[in-house]
């Protein structure tokens, strides 16, 4: 069988859905930031699929990638960071106990 | 000195007025005080100065009529098809002749008032007040079109509302305040609507190209009737009621005895002097279309002879002297009025016109006078009642004769500077008709009679008791204004007013006619007579009078009931009928239509509120298929 | 043979993936979600090896398994027992979420699919190598496709983030 560039993209958009669910109905924030990784993992896969397929001399997403990878990587650590100060004010990581700002 | 320099006379009020009213607070009530009188000293000696320029100067005379010159003259609006808004000065006799009468009266007052509001809560507003009332009649005396009159019309109405309600912790003055601009905004409601025809009729506001050709513009306005009058006619009419409801005329005289709730220097300027006559001067001003209406001119003399009757017969009731001197104005300024209104060219040279202005001139003069003398005794005494006065002469001597003086000026008895303008109304009214001449001989008589009335009940009559402090005539600024008054009411009759002022610029000789003078003086002679017989000595007999003509009396000491008859239409028939309609209209259909659109938004805003959880994962829900959607629109389009 | 092989890879990548990504969100321990979550990460870094970019492969290694793990390894400990169970979800909120999930990949896979149907063939995955020399110059270099300009970025973002993260998380 060829590995068309179907066959690549299918598990990324199912990795999409499965981020999309998760984030809408988890509850935990630690359980929302890991969909949030999943969805963006795969738009990642999908910048490196579009680059082998249809450039495959050049490296832009790759590059873009990369890029993206340690921009999660600072945005999930500073996300940490938010949770665990919330955790120390609320004594939990519900979403929906996040109320104290809204009023 | 230049007529240009008129300008300062306008303009240094206005610079008095911002300084006082804005920084005035922060100096002390003297400086003030004295600052506001030298200010007005210098706007008096530069008035003086354009005045007797224009007056004596040959230049402004061609072919033996004086010219009105047009000093500035600046658009200040443009309104389109030609109509235009200038602001400017425009010096002619009659404004000359202001200038000097409100500069002078302003001057008086000024001085006269560092001591008669000494120590007063709000001093310097007071000045700073002052200052825009002399800056606003000023601007209105020397406008140079019927607009720029309308807008210091209203500038002076907002001054006199001002100084009404000075005292704006007594109920009365705010109450009296209201009702002085609301009678007079009605009035002038009449005015705007007379000037928006004649602009729309004629093109043009201004004085000088209205006057010079009066009478095709009338006629070009005639072609256009209501109610049988042309549209000239009704312009010039409703300017009239413009001017009526300034100077107090019947029936919209209610206002002005209530104004004396002001402190009475105010009265002396303002409701007595300058500002009241401003409805006269409005009349003056368009004078030459006026004689292009006669049936105009009818209505100003009935209007005039009817109030002056009126304000007499009240004036003889009144117990407080400064609501007996505000009846008193009413009338003389009816006089005024009357004279305006039988003045024809064609007879005796149009004498009513320069009467009526040398009346104005007189009577600002000796009315002014008995304001102040008022002020003074008031001063003193505490109370504005009869009752609490008596034998002053003994107490306060300057005050008794400049007070003498002014009524025997107001009585028309010669030398004095009444006399000869009185007589001059009286000529002019006997050549329009006898009928008149003689209702206002008898009006002239009253005069006489409730004047000393006044006086005698003051300066003679019984002696109160004064026990708690004696009475004394006032300090040098409050006695100095009355001394200069007096000279003036003494000496101005001798003024050839007939050379400075007449409807066309023309020279007029006056000469007595003594068929005219002779009864009027016996007339007067008789007034005075019987106030003595009645007044001069405490004794029972005017109370004996009284209680014989019981309604008459009561009728007029409760001003015949006007204000009462004002009250029924608006508080009964205007508020009490028609504003229930409207309020019911108002509450359940315009009210109804609001609380139906509230009703709607808070039913949605309830139904929909569920949206707004604060949940973000519903949000993002939401958002998410929002852009799901448009993802498949544009699959299905491009795909 | 190499088809073969690769196509088996793959089938075990793609299976990995949709395995552990729908046990990453399903999982009711949020420490097993985590876990599912690091093997996702693997299979995707293999799919970067199989598509020959290994240095990619190598970062989505270090980076996301090793650097972006342990923190949520790190903080889900910090703030939750170890013994603790989700809630059972609310069947409505479930719906939503299934509602769009399902819905978002029928759209996507509708629009794929009616895209590549006719031309994915004639797009052929040529294994060009991306060497280390070329994406060192790349990343270092200033001309046109090359990342310095953002390289540097990420690294002053990288710093503003120590920076705010110290600062928010800290105990006042």
């Amino acid at each position: 069988m060829e590995l068309t560039v179907l066959y690549y993209l299918i598990p990324s958009l199912i990795m999409f859905g499965c981020g999309v669910y998760g984030f809408i109905t988890r509850k935990n924030l630690i359980a929302i930031l890991i969909s949030l990784e999943l969805m963006l993992n795969s738009v990642d896969i999908n910048f490196v699929v579009f680059n082998r397929f249809l450039f495959p001399g050049q490296m832009e997403g790759m590059f873009f990638t990369l890029f993206a990878i340690a921009i999660a990587a600072a945005e999930t650590a500073l996300a940490i960071a938010i949770i665990i100060n919330i955790f120390r004010v609320v004594k939990n990581v519900d979403v929906e106990n996040l109320t104290k700002m809204k009023y | 000195m230049d007529l240009s320099y008129s300008i300062i006379t306008l303009l240094l009020p206005l610079f008095m007025f911002l300084l006082l009213g804005l920084f005035g607070m922060k100096m002390p009530k003297k400086v003030a005080g004295i600052l506001g009188t030298c200010a007005m000293l210098v706007t008096t000696v530069i008035a003086y100065g354009v005045a007797l320029k224009y007056f004596f100067d040959p230049q402004y005379m061609v072919d033996g009529v004086r010219q009105g010159q047009m000093v500035f003259n600046e658009t200040w609006l443009t309104l389109g098809h030609g109509l235009k808004v200038d602001m400017g000065i425009f010096i002619d006799p009659i404004a000359a002749m202001m200038l000097i009468v409100i500069s002078t009266i302003s001057m008086m007052v000024h001085l006269y008032s560092l001591g008669y509001m000494h120590g007063e809560k709000g001093f310097q507003r007071y000045y700073a007040f002052l200052a825009l009332f002399t800056f606003s009649m000023l601007g209105l005396v020397v406008a140079t079109n019927i607009f720029q009159m309308f807008i210091f019309f209203e500038m002076v109405g907002v001054s006199s509302y001002l100084l009404i309600g000075f005292y704006y912790e007594k109920n009365s003055a705010v109450s009296a305040s209201k009702k002085a601009f609301i009678v007079t905004r009605f009035a002038d409601l009449g005015f705007l609507i007379g000037i928006m025809l004649l602009a729309y009729y004629c093109g043009t506001f201004d004085f000088k190209t209205l006057m010079s050709n009066p009478g095709s513009i009338v006629n070009s306005a005639a072609g256009v009737t209501f109610l049988g009058c042309s549209a000239a006619s009704w312009a010039l009419a409703l300017i009239f009621v413009g001017g009526a409801g300034k100077s107090a005329m019947f029936p919209l005289h209610i206002w002005l005895p209530d104004a004396m709730e002001g402190p009475t220097p105010v009265s002396a300027l303002i409701h007595a002097a300058t500002m009241v006559v401003a409805g006269v001067y409005l009349v003056a001003r368009m004078f030459p279309m006026y004689l292009f209406t006669p049936e105009v001119l009818d209505l100003i003399t009935v209007t005039g002879a009817v109030t002056a009757l009126y304000a007499a017969v009240v004036a003889c009731a009144q117990t407080d002297i400064k609501r007996v001197l505000a009846f008193s104005t009413i009338s003389q300024i009816a006089f005024m009025f009357t004279a305006l209104g039988v003045a024809r060219p064609e007879l005796h040279e149009g004498v009513g016109y320069m009467a009526s202005m040398f009346h104005l001139f007189t009577h600002a003069m000796f009315k002014g006078l008995l304001f102040l003398c008022a002020g003074a005794i008031i001063h003193m005494v505490h109370s504005n009642e009869m009752d609490a006065m008596g034998n002053l002469r003994k107490y306060m001597p300057i005050t008794h004769i400049t007070f003498l003086i002014a009524c025997l000026a107001i009585a028309g008895i010669p030398p004095f500077a009444g006399f000869f303008s009185k007589d001059e109304i009286l000529v002019a009214v006997y050549q329009q008709s006898t009928f008149w001449g003689v209702w206002m001989s008898a009006v002239a008589g009253l005069t006489a009679f409730y004047m000393f009335r006044l006086y005698y009940r003051i300066f003679w009559w019984n002696k109160p008791d004064y026990s708690h402090h004696t009475p004394h005539d006032c300090e040098w600024v409050m006695t100095v204004p009355l001394v200069i008054l007096a000279l003036i009411s003494c000496v101005a009759g001798f003024i050839p007013f007939g050379h400075f002022v007449t409807w066309n610029g023309g020279n007029y000789d006056i000469h007595i006619m003594w068929e005219v003078a002779a009864p009027s003086i016996a007339i007067a002679v008789v007034g005075i007579v019987v106030a003595t017989v009645l007044y001069r000595k405490e004794n029972s007999l005017p109370d004996r009078i009284a209680s014989s003509m019981k309604g008459l009396h009561r009728a007029a000491y409760r001003r015949f009931y006007i204000d009462e008859i004002y009250m029924f239409v608006t508080h009964k028939i205007i508020f009490g009928i028609i504003c229930r309609g409207i309020s019911w209209f108002d509450h359940n259909i315009v009210d109804g239509f609001m609380n139906l659109l509230a009703r709607v938004t808070n039913g949605a805003a309830y139904s929909i509120r569920k949206l707004q959880s604060g949940q973000i994962q519903m949000y993002v829900w939401v958002y998410y298929i929002g852009a799901l959607l448009l993802a498949l629109v544009t699959c299905l389009l491009l795909i | 043979m190499n088809l073969i092989g690769n196509s088996i890879v793959y089938c075990v990548i793609a299976v990995a993936i949709i395995v552990f990504s729908v046990l990453s969100v399903t999982s009711r321990k949020i420490l097993r979600a985590a876990t599912y979550l690091l093997f996702t990460l693997f299979a995707t870094a293999a799919l970067y090896f199989q598509l020959g970019y290994e240095f990619l492969g190598a970062v989505q290694l270090a980076v996301y398994a090793g650097g972006i793990l342990v923190l949520f390894v790190f903080s889900i400990l910090l703030t939750t027992k170890p013994g603790d169970n989700a809630e059972r979800l609310v069947s409505k909120k479930r719906k939503l979420g299934l509602t769009a999930a399902v819905a978002g990949v029928a759209v996507c896979g509708y629009a794929l699919v009616s895209f590549f149907a006719e031309n994915a063939a004639s797009l052929s995955s040529a294994m060009i190598d991306v060497d280390m020399e070329r994406i060192g110059q790349a990343l270092m270099g200033t001309e046109k496709f090359e990342y310095l300009l953002p390289f540097e970025a990420i690294s002053v973002l990288l710093l503003a983030c120590i920076i705010g993260g110290v600062t928010v998380a800290r105990k006042r």
